[in-house]
């Protein structure tokens, strides 16, 4: 069936979640926890098979056009309903689908105790966050992009605020949807502005509307420069960079598995496939590009310096995703396109790992978070211990674990672009190392502290839950393998290769072998040192470890959070609390009341008129005569 | 006569009985003042019809006999409109004992 | 010497003054009076426009017949009295100012119309004579003419039933 071939048969991966969102969902007081996991689960091993049939089939060359049907025309505007398979976005499809897979399966466990309705609400919840996501990297233009993005968006404040009786957990669903909603406004006007300018959104329409040979531009430098710095506010916004970061880590008040998926894996990428996805544009906006590149070393380090001193085991992983999500951005300022996406695909496996792996300490201690109670783990939980150790030592970046090679990309392009990037980037990675270890050390060494009942419940997780644990510390082991540097085997970059329709490959790496090897070593060392300096610092945990000002700074996050309540919500309370008191009663119900009085007022005047008296009416009778025929002859000349 | 003059004493004599319905209170009066104007259109009916007549002489005999028709049939209208006319006012007077219109307010309700 | 303009001139003058009589009289009967003097110098206009049958029918059938009516009517209810409550002052006066806008803008919109220069035949013709209307009543005008018996037959069996007297209900004032 022509249907069911490629490459029809894409339109299948996203309608399979949005039936498994519509089944669960409206089905979700009569389904058995069962078979909610079942359809929740199902759906996407059928999507991941597709995704893998796509990924396979994907031609060379020019992307493949899904259209659907036309979503937007209006006079000249045309913007059609069509997905876009090609290099890149058949990789986010596997990425999605895959780890989506294995976190359906991992949540089937994890929130076993939640009865079945809320269970339902969840996969439903989960299955639509999917669905968006897949519209969003399959959009074949920024208008379909920009619904997933509002989609993945609402799933992540409906899944943060999935406890909602619990009101900071609502609140912090309220945080990370205002946050997102300043990032998406952004993006919204650059759309409407690549709009006015082009009059199309569709993303192989782009190599036109920057100029080719024989065609001259149709945006001019100032267009391209305000549009991509507009996009990628609206990345800074889902993304968690500065200055909209500070959602993501209290996005952890919702379910592990969650913060696994969208927080760490996907959704968070989002922005970084939008970049890479525009790389035409950005790459004829070199100012932009820098400012990205400044934005994102610093996210990377003031998030990593935060990380420090977290306490709470989500905490240390929420900062340690922005952090990364950091070295994502500097990436793409430097151009390195491949390098970002590598890292996407790297830090997906990694980081949704290791929050899995936290989840399964936090099912083990009883919902506990914070790691100064936990400690010796390792002989109860043994499998969660052996994977979180291949996480840490994959974010780290130790050869041959995935992070290495991805990581290494990043520092090689920062370097290219200036060697002071190189510098903090590579500081932060020492830093991401040390606090990686300190909470593995702190989670998993040493003895146990907590309470004698956790001790007793003390307990390795399920196989629904391990068994995605392996997985991914398989794939964080080998994920990294498709991107082997060039300097080592030749054409060992496959990555590059693959992507090369999409991502034009950047001719000039004018840089040495021998310093290309040099700063791999000088990293790879570094990493070690700072892993044994944690390890030294932590094998043991003491309880008074020294408050130095310093270090309470790093504690309280640098008062970001307490800058952006006064500098910002208080007036913006102050303001809302203004207009409630003043505005509203006065102005806007002053203006509508008046209204309302004058016209009861007028009518209560024109009420005498219906005096009942035959006389008066004829008397108006013959007004009306005079006034028509005055009308008739004098006025109509 | 000049077909201007008939047409502005028939004006005339419409606008006063117009008047007196405006500026009465008894109901009988203002039936009077619509009897004349009804008059004054009877009036002017007439005087078009001469003038008709003049204008089509040479053609027809007859031209203009229907003006005058009308009157007669108005007149015919008139008749039956002031029998039945009085005969409410005369029922308004047994009800209230009064021909003012001033009573005659219920419309209101 | 024509005396036509004369009699016209005085035929009018006798109208208007009739008419307005009528209307300011605050006797009712007096008014009623004015009015058929109104309606023989109308009388008088139709003569003179040789208009026999109608001139005629007019002073048997209005001054006649309907004006014998009213004034039996207002004696039958004794209002031969200056009785009526007069209307609020403002109230008449804006009741005359609207009858004289009414004529001030008709005759401001007719007195440029094209038939100025028109005249209506007067003292000849044949038209207003009884055997040329005749002809016309009963020959094209025959069956408005027998529908006019029907008019007339239900307006006395209406007057007939309102004239009847109510035994059970009336009217509350």
């Amino acid at each position: 069936m022509a249907m069911l071939s490629f490459p029809n048969i894409a339109y299948l991966i996203p309608l399979l979640p949005l039936l498994g969102f519509l089944v669960n969902g409206l089905l979700r007081n009569h389904l058995s926890h069962r078979a909610i996991a079942l359809i929740g689960s199902g759906v996407m091993a059928l999507a991941f098979g597709i995704s893998l049939l796509v990924f396979y089939n994907i031609p060379a060359g020019a992307p493949t056009i899904l259209t659907a049907f036309d979503f937007i025309r209006i006079g000249e505007l045309q913007i059609p309903f069509a997905f876009q398979l090609d290099a890149l976005s058949s990789l986010f499809l596997l990425i999605i689908t895959g780890i989506g897979f294995l976190i359906h399966v991992y949540s089937s466990a994890y929130m076993h105790e939640e009865s079945a309705s809320h269970y339902g609400r969840y996969f439903a919840y989960l299955n639509l966050f999917v669905f968006s996501m897949l519209l969003l990297v399959m959009g074949a233009n920024y208008v379909i992009l920009f619904i997933g993005w509002e989609g993945v968006g609402l799933c992540s404040y409906l899944l943060i605020g999935y406890w909602f009786r619990n009101t900071a957990y609502s609140q912090a669903a309220n945080k990370a949807f205002v946050m997102n909603r300043i990032g998406d406004l952004a993006f919204l006007i650059a759309i409407f502005w690549l709009i006015a300018r082009t009059g199309s959104v569709s993303f192989t329409d782009l190599p036109m509307a920057i100029g080719t040979a024989g065609q001259s531009a149709k945006l001019s430098s100032l267009d391209i420069t305000g549009i991509t710095l507009l996009l990628f506010i609206g990345a800074t916004g889902k993304s968690a960079q500065i200055p909209l970061y500070t959602w993501l880590p209290d996005a952890m008040a919702g379910p592990t598995p969650v913060s696994a998926l969208i927080h760490a894996a996907t959704m968070v990428t989002a922005g970084i496939y939008m970049i890479a996805r525009s790389n035409l544009l950005y790459t004829a906006a070199p100012l932009v590009l820098t400012i990205i590149a400044i934005i994102g070393v610093a996210t990377a380090l003031l998030a990593a310096t935060i990380a420090l001193r977290q306490n709470d085991i989500k905490k240390v992983l929420a900062y340690s995703t922005v952090s990364q999500l950091g070295f994502m951005f500097l990436a793409l300022g430097s151009g390195a396109y491949v390098a970002a996406v590598f890292h996407v695909m790297t830090h997906a496996f990694f980081k949704a790992l290791l929050f899995l792996g936290s989840g399964s300490v936090i099912h083990a201690m009883s919902g506990e978070q914070d790691i100064r109670k936990m400690g010796g783990l390792k002989k109860s939980l043994p499998i969660t211990y052996w994977t979180f150790l291949i996480g840490c030592v994959a974010i780290a970046g130790i050869f041959p674990f995935s992070g290495f090679f991805s990581k290494d990309a990043i520092l090689l392009s920062a370097f290219l672009k200036s060697p002071i990037f190189y510098v903090i980037a590579l500081f932060t990675a020492l830093l991401t190392a040390f606090y990686m270890f300190r909470l593995f050390f702190l989670t998993f060494g040493g003895s146990f502290r907590g309470t004698e009942e956790q001790r007793h419940h003390l307990h390795e997780s399920p196989a629904a839950m391990t068994i995605p644990l392996v997985v991914l510390a398989i794939l964080s082991i080998v994920g990294g393998w498709v991107g082997i540097p060039e300097v080592w085997i030749h054409g060992g970059d496959r990555l590059v290769a693959f992507l090369s329709p999409v991502i034009p490959v950047s001719s000039g790496h004018e840089i040495s072998h021998a310093t290309e090897y040099i700063l791999m070593g000088l990293s790879t060392g570094l990493v070690l040192l700072s892993i044994l300096f944690a390890w030294n610092k932590y094998k043991q945990y003491r309880a008074e470890e020294s408050e130095s000002p310093f270090a309470r700074l790093l504690e309280n996050k640098w008062y970001v959070d307490e800058l952006y309540q006064a500098a910002i919500v208080q007036p913006l309370h102050k303001l809302g609390g203004w207009i409630r008191s003043v505005f509203e009663p006065k102005v806007a119900d002053g203006a509508i009341q008046g209204i309302g009085r004058s016209v009861r007022y007028l009518s209560q005047q024109f009420r005498l008129i219906q005096n009942g008296q035959t006389g008066n009416y004829a008397l108006w009778m013959v007004i009306g005569i005079v006034v028509i025929l005055s009308v008739q002859f004098f006025l109509r000349k | 006569m000049p077909i201007n003059y008939y047409l502005f004493l028939s004006l005339a004599l419409f606008s006063i009985g117009m008047v007196g319905v405006l500026t009465r209170r008894n109901a009988i009066i203002i039936f009077m003042c619509i009897e004349l104007m009804l008059n004054a259109v009877n009036l002017l009916l007439v005087a078009f019809s001469k003038m008709h007549h003049l204008k089509n002489l040479a053609t027809s005999a007859t031209a203009g006999a229907d003006g005058q028709l009308f009157v007669f049939f108005i007149m015919v209208v008139a008749a039956a409109e002031v029998s039945v006319g009085l005969a409410i006012i005369v029922m308004m007077y047994r009800n209230i004992h009064s021909v003012d219109i001033q009573f005659l307010n219920r419309l209101k309700h | 010497m024509n005396v036509t303009p004369y009699i016209f001139w005085f035929l009018s003058v006798l109208a208007l003054f009739s008419a307005l009589m009528m209307v300011t009289s605050r006797n009712p009967v007096y008014s009623v009076l004015w009015l058929i003097g109104t309606f023989f110098a109308i009388s008088g206009h139709y003569i003179l426009l040789n208009a026999q049958f109608l001139a005629v029918v007019n002073i048997i059938v209005y001054a006649g017949a309907i004006m014998v009516l009213f004034l039996f009517v207002i004696m039958l209810m004794n209002l031969n009295r200056e009785t009526e409550p007069q209307k609020n002052r403002w109230l008449k006066f804006i009741g005359a100012l609207a009858g004289g806008c009414l004529l001030l803008v008709l005759v401001a919109a007719l007195k440029d119309a094209e038939l100025k220069s028109q005249q209506a035949m007067v003292g000849g013709g044949s038209i207003g004579l009884i055997k040329v209307l005749g002809k016309e009543l009963f020959t094209r005008y025959v069956v408005p003419f027998e529908i006019s018996s029907l008019l007339f037959l239900s307006a006395m069996i209406g007057a007939a039933v309102i004239g009847k007297k109510e035994t059970s209900q009336t009217l509350n004032s």
